[in-house]
């Protein structure tokens, strides 16, 4: 595949600049010479067409959301609405200093002061703090709050253990060692959901928390959610909430009133903002009383119609972010948040689980579906005994051929030959069923041509890939 | 209708019944009821697009600092953004795509992120390169737990010339993973001077040029640290000109890659680069791609060595990061390949240039100085009996500058920084001297 060092030739550049006035050796004389650079660094030489044309073809091999359907279970890759992008681009946000005093930046201090009130109230947490940059970086402030909280009651050296479902997400295990604690596994009973009795064997005198995910990483509502929070409370930990499934209650219950002593929120996930190809998101978290005063500082602070910077917490963890979280993703979900408004964020919810379900229904009798019980935002199938030899990682290749994007599959780890499957709300029924019909045909298929399923993708830019190849004889960046 | 909601009353009763059940309601029984009844709306109503474009525009415009000319630094800087970078981020099958965990229709990005790796590479002398961090405080902080990782050591050795925002991101995470922070001095030029390295030390931190803008010479440091991290957090425009951190023989070149091709944004999204050596591959944070081949023989990407992130490995993961900044690493990578080798060592010696000739003008002045007499890139503290006066003289003057006290913790009170990049143009500096002045 070509490269962008493969194209132009040297001396062809994409942009013209002004020149020095004076000459450089003559300017550069005051560095010594030992920190002058000796030879430039090698970087592409290309003219503005030849750029331009490259970086469309990348993006046509590409599959986003506005390409088509994109089922990431556990992502929520829906809609990202296009007003919000230009929103992101006005001057008054994308070219402001983030160094510039608060006097002069009351805009944008309000923006996030704005932002912070809405999302309390979504959680129903009385603190927050917006500098989060994606949501695995709130899942390590929430860890550095529960150390912090257990370091002020003297806690620090029993408590070190966090509990931890089996089908948690990956972030909740590395987020928690890097604060120091290590990790307990709770086993799911037969309904998907934290096992009760298995908790309460757990808890105990050295146990610092819990880390849920509601809905859990099955699409499954944890209904002992109350008990689960009051079990771990009175054995002197606290309760994290992996807000990766939001979408999922938006509008209809809130962590706080479940709970929660601290809640990730990823932006980019319920609130729509892009995903970037892998980022920039956002992650503000949300707080108990307990927590508020370890809270990262600068908060943000209203008097009247003026707004400041809060640094009057003694106790903080101190700063995760060098400045205020990422400003640009928040003006997006917090326009977000303005046009649904109440009512709205409830048909989100609604919407979503009812994509979930209906899609659910309409493929558990080609799938095995080994938790069969009411969806939230997401459901997991398994692609077990589909036919001969074919695996889940077959079907996932055969829905691109279909020009689909594939579900999350192998997660959670507790289905074998998983296929996790969140639709969103943004998909008109007809997207729905279309994917449905694709995912009937291929249980077909595997029945009657599997080999068609073995070999795909067919029609994508290139096919099955060795990723063992690219470990083996790593080439991570051009050999020149 | 809500237009981001396409579901209709006849889609939402056929679905309805296809489930089996009598309303969207019912889907929600598994949520206890204690649980519902308590929630409460935030009594917000929707707004059309009409008056969601105006909320926010009327917040942007509120925001005065950005009329002012900035002559602002402190570890983001005002460059000029070529037109292309805007255009090609404005693909959206790039901006709407997420990780590329499906190679076969994610060869847009993941051979971006193959360029990118490239060219960070290539800017810092390092032999490998992640797709992205958070931003230059979290990948310095990432580069320190690896450090500790890596050589068992627990005590980091952290220059009084670092950034402090990029000392207080690492301060939090150190204080996590239960390691120390140790000063190490700086000198009447401005440079660090490293004395002794205690036994367990596991990292020194070198900023390139340091938070007083000053260029550091690595020579010899990482002979003095042994087994001991050479981190380097380096301004990537800066490497145009200075000799890279690779050179010197850095363990991990770390940097805010803000200054290539991204806006200020308030702060955020940044772009944190992350750079190191072969051998430390497997401990590196991050997604890295990967070239490979397909069943044809046809060349290919992947996201290579995942078994050391954390949707694999779990609790032995190199770090927990999973969304990072890829857009903004997208936006560097265009940058870099539009402006070329040439065009970036032009960036930087004009930035130089004028840094240098506004510094020069401004020493000239009476009660003026250079905190510092070591050489600097693009940045400098000018030393003044009462810089909180100055600041204020330049605002009247409509320029702005990084307010005093981002240096107090420093232990500097008597001077202010001031950065100066290629676009500010000869009125501007001419209009920053008389305002000393008084003029």
């Amino acid at each position: 595949m070509t490269t962008i060092y493969d194209r132009g030739a040297p001396g062809r550049r994409a942009v013209s600049l002004p020149s020095p006035k004076r000459d450089e050796n003559d300017l550069l004389d005051v560095l010594p010479a030992g920190l002058r650079r000796k030879s430039g660094p090698r970087l592409p030489e290309v003219s503005q067409p030849e750029l331009v044309r490259h970086y469309t073809a990348l993006s046509r091999m590409n599959y986003g959301v506005d390409t088509g359907f994109y089922p990431l279970g556990s992502c929520t890759m829906k809609h990202n609405p296009k007003l919000h992008e230009d929103l992101a681009r006005s001057p008054g946000f994308a070219e402001l200093h983030p160094l510039l005093s608060a006097e002069m930046t009351q805009g944008a201090l309000a923006l996030l002061w704005e932002m912070g009130e809405h999302l309390k109230g979504i959680t129903g947490m009385p603190g927050i703090t917006l500098q989060p940059a994606a949501g695995a970086h709130g899942e390590l402030t929430g860890m550095l709050l529960i150390k912090r909280w257990l370091e002020a009651r003297g806690e620090l050296g029993t408590r070190t253990k966090i509990l931890l479902p089996d089908s948690a997400h990956g972030t909740n295990p590395a987020s928690a060692v890097m604060v120091g604690f290590s990790v307990v596994s709770v086993p799911s009973d037969r309904r998907g959901m934290v096992d009760l009795e298995a908790l309460k064997k757990a808890l105990g005198p050295d146990v610092a928390g819990i880390m849920l995910t509601v809905p859990n990483t099955l699409g499954i509502f944890e209904e002992d959610i109350l008990t689960i929070t009051r079990l771990v409370h009175s054995a002197g930990g606290l309760c994290y909430f992996d807000g990766a499934n939001l979408n999922s209650y938006l509008g209809r219950a809130r962590p706080g009133d479940m709970g929660a002593d601290v809640f990730h929120i990823n932006l980019h996930k319920t609130f729509s903002t892009p995903h970037g190809g892998g980022g920039p998101g956002a992650g503000p978290v949300t707080v108990s009383e307990a927590l508020v005063p370890y809270l990262p500082v600068p908060g943000i602070a209203r008097t009247g119609e003026t707004f400041r910077l809060d640094w009057e917490k003694p106790e903080s963890i101190g700063r995760v972010h060098p400045y205020f979280g990422n400003t640009l993703v928040i003006v997006k979900a917090l326009a977000y948040i303005l046009s649904l408004g109440d009512q709205g964020m409830r048909a989100v919810s609604g919407g979503a689980v009812l994509a979930a379900n209906y899609l659910k229904a309409r493929l558990k009798g080609a799938y095995k579906l080994p938790y069969d019980r009411l969806a939230k935002h997401e459901f997991v199938l398994s692609g077990e005994g589909l036919g001969d030899g074919v695996r889940t990682l077959d079907v996932a290749k055969r829905l691109m051929d279909f020009g689909f994007h594939p579900p999350t599959v192998y997660f959670p780890l507790i289905v074998k030959e998983a296929l996790m499957i969140e639709p969103t709300e943004t998909e008109p029924r007809e997207t729905l069923d279309a994917f449905a019909e694709a995912l009937l045909s291929i249980a077909q298929e595997a029945q009657e041509h599997p080999e068609l399923l073995r070999e795909a993708p067919h029609e994508t830019p290139v096919r099955r890939l060795d990723e063992v190849r690219a470990m083996r004889e790593p080439r991570l960046r051009r050999v020149f | 209708m809500n237009p981001y909601l396409p579901h209709t009353p006849e889609d939402v009763r056929a679905m309805l019944d296809r489930i089996g059940v009598p309303d969207v309601e019912a889907l929600f029984e598994d949520i206890p009821a204690e649980v519902q009844r308590r929630n409460r709306p935030l009594g917000l109503p929707s707004h059309d697009d009409l008056a969601v474009h105006q909320h926010l525009v009327g917040l942007a415009e509120r925001s005065t600092g950005r009329e002012l000319v900035p002559f602002l630094g402190g570890g983001l800087y005002d460059h000029f953004i070529p037109s292309v970078v805007g255009h090609v981020l404005s693909r959206s099958e790039f901006y709407t795509a997420y990780t590329p965990y499906q190679p076969e229709v994610s060869q847009g990005t993941l051979s971006w992120m193959f360029e990118y790796q490239t060219m960070i590479c290539e800017l810092t002398g390092m032999e490998v390169a992640n797709a992205s961090m958070y931003d230059g405080a979290s990948a310095l902080a990432e580069a320190v737990l690896m450090a500790s990782r890596a050589t068992g050591g627990r005590i980091v050795l952290v220059p009084r010339s670092l950034n402090p925002r990029l000392r207080d991101v690492v301060s939090t995470y150190a204080w996590g993973a239960g390691l120390t922070l140790r000063d190490v001095p700086c000198s009447e030029g401005g440079q660090l001077s490293l004395e002794t390295i205690p036994d367990g030390t596991c990292a020194l931190i070198v900023q390139q040029p340091n938070a007083f803008g000053i260029v550091e010479d690595l020579a010899g440091l990482k002979d003095r640290l042994g087994k001991a991290f050479l981190i380097a957090s380096a301004n990537p425009i800066s490497l145009a000109l200075i000799e890279p951190p690779g050179s010197f023989g850095a363990d991990v070149v770390v940097g805010e890659g803000q200054p290539l091709g991204n806006p200020l944004a308030f702060g955020g999204p940044l772009l944190g680069f992350f750079a190191t050596r072969m051998d430390h591959l497997r401990r590196m944070p991050g997604r890295v791609s990967g070239q490979t081949q397909d069943v044809d023989g046809k060349t290919g990407y992947v996201m290579a060595f995942q078994t050391r992130e954390q949707h694999i490995r779990r609790e032995g993961a190199t770090s927990n990061i999973c969304t990072n900044s890829a857009l903004c690493a997208l936006a560097a990578t265009v940058y870099l390949a539009a402006l070329g080798p040439d065009g970036l060592r032009q960036v930087a010696l004009l930035s130089f240039e004028r840094a240098h000739a506004l510094a020069e003008r401004i020493t000239a002045l009476p009660g003026y100085d250079l905190a510092f007499s070591g050489p600097f890139f693009h940045e400098f503290v000018v030393r003044c009996d009462a810089p909180e006066a100055a600041v204020e003289r330049l605002r009247r003057a409509g320029i702005a500058v990084v307010p005093p006290d981002f240096l107090h913790p420093l232990g500097i009170r008597d001077g202010f920084l001031v950065a100066v990049t290629e676009k500010r143009t000869e009125t501007e500096l001419e209009r920053f001297v008389a305002a000393l002045e008084g003029r």
